[in-house]
Order: structure tokens, then C-alpha cells, then sequence
């Protein structure tokens, strides 16, 4: 029993280490030529913008939602006219990259490992190689990029959608105006309140493309293979994510004690 | 003499403790046709990638021009598999491009050649296999056998040195396949080497000098059409009396 579990842990801390060096290897070669810049571009459209969307609602919902919780909580105090700047503070520093780079995970994250997976188990990868073009570079180092380019500006917009979310629920129930709203919301909040929380999540977008990419490059047995790839692909980027926000919130902690 | 386009020397291949090639060498010359036979799993397809270094051998080397594949760095990798075509055993299209885009796709990477040019280029690869009216098909679009021409004309489209088919006819009716074979021939005429993966007899005989037999990853017997058909091996003999299609 022991020994499985002992192996168990060994199978995961190799594993690990493999994904760590194979995202290492990507930072190495992005930044040496040559440079993959319409293969970035045509990504980051397609990872950032095609997201957009998708974080844009969240965040508008997430905005509602954190605005009616803060108020609750809020108003036991009598401290209403704290209420926007409490969401921008939740939303800024947390909520917002947090939610951003899960939803992005899932969406992002199953995507690259399907494609990669499904490239890889009918040869295409192969392929690429054949014709003399660099696989990893083509179609790991660019998607990489891409997320960790496109993460903090996905961050950025549902930080944005949120607060106007919040603008809504609180103009519904208080009739509060925008421009006091806002006043009030960046009363507290600080350029490095905003930028270590956003910029962390290009870290973010570096777990969801290593193991994206990661995971459809060893991908095996066939279709069943490439489900399995998708799958595992969003539920390690989630956990690893949630894992690395601890010690990243720590590390701004200590880097922007008044930020942080 | 006419020097070795490509040298296998006693190649060794294991996957997951199964050996699937043994020792394995043979060399072909240039512009030659070397066709390699043999059942189902006996090591041809692996063979074709250790000789564009997709793979590399557990032992042994193999020779491309005289540079040797199994040390190559990726930029000199790069460099010789510029100088190879390579059609896969089920074609490999890129499904998220149009076929026309797969034929123009090596060209694209590596020449700065305009647009219009490297279009005419890849409608005459497609010309070539027939697809002419498919360039902006997808990959999705096609049968299994106009798959397998367009791998071809995408294989074909630097006009490489060596070219490696892995079965050209299989899935293609007889009368396509029988052109796959003349452009094959063709080919090697204008001076390319050619090695051919195939289970079709009459097709082998046709495009290649040289024929080599694989079974339990060993080459059992190699020499032309008419020294296999008297072959001291049953096998051998059994094989090239058949008329295997695909």
C-alpha cells in the first residue's frame, strides 16, 4: 500500500518536472529566432479575442453577484457608500484573475489539448516535422505566448464588465449615480492594487498553454486518447492555477505589502 | 560508382520492449527505386521515419546524403528533411487548411517566393496527382484516396531529392493507382530517389530497382523482382507471387 502511494507521488512529481522543463523549453525558445509573429497574432486572436465573450458575461454577472453579497454584508454596518470601492477591491485583486484564468482554462485549455492531441494521433505533428518546421516551436511556443499575452488583457476586461456589473445591481436597488459609483469604486484602489494582480495572470496563461500544449504533444490511443487529453488538460490547469495563486498572492504580499 | 542517398547501418528499434527492427541496414542509391515488403507490423513505416529522423534508432545510424541523421541537430535536421519528401500512411493533411494550403504550406515556411507563385506551384502538384480542381477543398472534404494524392503532391512539392511513400496506392482504385505509379516512375527517371512502403506487388515491381523483404523486424531477403521470386524463403517467394493490392 505504501509503496503504491510512494509511487504515486514519484509518477506525480515526474510528471511535474516534465511539464516544468517543457514550459521552460517554450520561455527559451520565444525567445530566440526565428520569431512565429503571425502564429502569435493568429492565437492570441483566437485565445483572447474569441474569450471575450466569455469573460465579458461572467464578469457582468460576477459584478451583479459580488455587489448584492458585499451589500448584505455592508449595510449590517451602515456602511453602504463602502460598497463600491469593497467590489473593486474583491474583484481587482482576486475575483477577476482568478475567474478569468479558470474560465479561460476551460475554454482555452481543453481547446489546445483536443487540437494538439488530435494532431498529434493522426500524425500531423509528424508531419510538420517532416516538412522541416520546427513542431515545437510552431505550434507549442506560439499558443504559449499567446495565453500568457491574452490572459491579462481577458483579466483586464472582466475586471471591467464586473464593475459595471456592480454599477447595474447597485444603480437598481440604490439609483446610485455612475459617476459617484466610480468616484467611490477607485477610492481605495491603487495602479499597484491593479497591476501585480492582472500581470500574475500572465502566469496564469502559462499554466493553461504548458499544459494544454503539454499534454496534446504525448497524447496516445487514438480519439479515446485525445478526450482523455481534454479533459485532464482543464482540470490540471484549474488545480494548478488555484495552487499557484496561493503563492503568488503571497509573493505580492511581500513584494507590495500596501497592494497586495 | 553512384554514391548512397540513403545508408541504414544495422538500425535496432525496440517500442515498449518489442523489437521491431533487428539490425537492420541497407543503402540506396541515388535516383534509385528501393521498395521495402513485407506483413503488416514488420517494421516498413518505422523504417521510412528513421530515415527522415522522426524516430531514432536505439542502435545503429542512418546515412542521408552521407550526413548522418541520428546526431543531427534540428536545424541540420531541418536542412536535409528540406531535401525530402514524405507521404504518410494516411496522408497527414493538415485538416485545419485547405488542401491547396497543405501543398503550399512547406513552401510557404521555407521559400519567399510570392503568393501567386507558390499558388501555381501547388495547383501543378495537385495537377499532378489529379486534385487539380480540389485546391480549396478540405482535407475534411476528400475520400480517403484523394487524401493520400494530396499527401503526395504535398511530398512532392520542393522537389526533393529523395521521396518516401508509405503504401501510395493503398485505398486508390486501380486506375489512379496505376497513375500514382507513372508519376512515381517519372520522378525517379528525373533523377529522384525514391523508397516505397507497399503491400502491391505489381506496383512495386514497377517503380522500384530494388526490393527488400522486412519480417520480425529483420530484411530476410533483398535484391530485385526476379531474384525475390526465387528466393530460398517461402515467405518471400509466397509474397511476390501475390498480387496484393493497397
Amino acid at each position: 500500500m505504501l509503496e503504491r502511494v510512494g509511487t504515486a507521488i514519484l509518477a506525480g512529481l515526474a510528471w511535474v518536472g516534465a511539464v516544468f522543463l517543457f514550459g521552460l523549453r517554450a520561455l527559451r525558445e520565444a525567445v530566440l529566432p526565428p520569431y512565429e509573429f503571425r502564429e502569435i497574432a493568429r492565437h492570441v486572436f483566437e485565445i483572447g479575442w474569441r474569450s471575450t465573450p466569455l469573460v465579458a458575461t461572467s464578469g457582468l454577472a460576477i459584478g451583479v453577484v459580488l455587489s448584492m453579497h458585499t451589500r448584505a454584508s455592508l449595510e449590517r454596518f451602515g456602511a453602504e457608500a463602502m460598497i463600491p470601492a469593497g467590489l473593486a477591491i474583491a474583484l481587482i485583486r482576486e475575483t477577476g484573475p482568478l475567474v478569468t484564468a479558470l474560465l479561460v482554462a476551460g475554454r482555452v485549455g481543453a481547446g489546445i489539448g483536443a487540437e494538439l492531441g488530435a494532431m498529434k494521433v493522426t500524425e500531423q505533428i509528424d508531419a510538420l516535422e517532416a516538412v522541416a518546421v520546427d513542431s515545437f516551436r510552431f505550434l507549442a511556443v506560439t499558443r504559449i505566448l499567446a495565453c500568457i499575452l491574452a490572459m491579462p488583457l481577458l483579466t483586464t476586461i472582466t475586471d471591467f464588465f464586473g464593475m459595471l456589473g456592480g454599477y447595474v445591481a447597485e444603480a437598481a436597488i440604490s439609483g446610485m449615480s455612475w459617476s459617484l459609483y466610480f468616484d467611490r469604486a477607485f477610492s481605495l484602489i491603487e495602479f499597484r492594487d491593479f497591476v501585480p494582480a492582472t500581470l500574475k495572470t500572465a502566469v496564469f496563461g502559462m499554466i493553461v498553454g504548458t499544459i494544454g500544449c503539454y499534454l496534446g504533444f504525448t497524447t496516445t490511443q487514438g480519439t479515446e486518447g485525445v478526450g482523455r487529453t481534454s479533459t485532464r488538460s482543464v482540470v490540471l490547469s484549474s488545480i494548478l492555477i488555484i495552487v499557484t495563486n496561493v503563492v503568488l498572492v503571497r509573493l505580492i504580499l511581500i513584494l507590495f505589502p500596501a497592494g497586495a | 560508382m553512384t554514391e548512397a542517398a540513403i545508408r541504414l547501418d544495422r538500425v535496432t528499434k525496440s517500442f515498449d520492449g518489442r523489437k521491431v527492427l533487428d539490425d537492420v541496414s541497407f543503402d540506396v542509391a541515388e535516383g534509385r527505386g528501393f521498395g521495402l515488403l513485407g506483413r503488416s507490423g514488420t517494421g516498413k513505416s518505422v523504417t521510412l521515419k528513421h530515415i527522415i529522423g522522426l524516430i531514432k534508432p536505439d542502435e545503429g545510424r542512418v546515412f542521408v546524403h552521407g550526413e548522418d541523421v541520428t546526431s543531427l541537430g534540428r536545424r541540420d535536421l531541418a536542412d536535409v528533411r528540406r531535401r525530402m519528401g514524405f507521404l504518410f500512411q494516411n496522408a497527414a493533411l493538415f485538416d485545419s487548411i485547405s488542401v491547396g494550403e497543405n501543398v503550399a504550406f512547406p513552401l510557404r515556411r521555407h521559400t519567399d517566393w510570392p503568393d501567386a507563385r507558390i499558388r501555381d506551384v501547388a495547383r501543378a502538384r495537385l495537377a499532378d496527382v489529379g486534385l487539380q480542381d480540389d485546391f480549396d477543398k478540405m482535407p475534411a472534404d476528400l475520400s480517403g484516396g484523394m487524401k493520400k494524392r494530396a499527401g503526395l503532391a504535398r511530398a512532392m512539392a520542393f522537389d526533393p531529392d529523395i521521396l518516401l511513400v508509405d503504401e501510395p496506392s493503398a485505398g486508390l482504385d486501380p486506375l489512379t493507382a496505376d497513375e500514382i505509379d507513372e508519376l512515381l516512375v517519372d520522378l525517379k527517371k528525373q533523377g529522384t530517389t525514391i523508397v516505397v512502403v507497399t503491400h502491391n506487388i505489381p506496383s512495386a515491381r514497377h517503380i522500384c530497382d530494388e526490393l527488400a523483404v522486412l519480417h520480425d523486424g529483420r530484411i530476410i531477403a533483398r535484391g530485385t523482382a526476379e531474384e525475390l521470386k526465387d528466393s530460398e524463403h517461402d515467405l518471400v517467394r509466397t509474397f511476390m507471387r501475390s498480387q496484393g493490392t493497397g
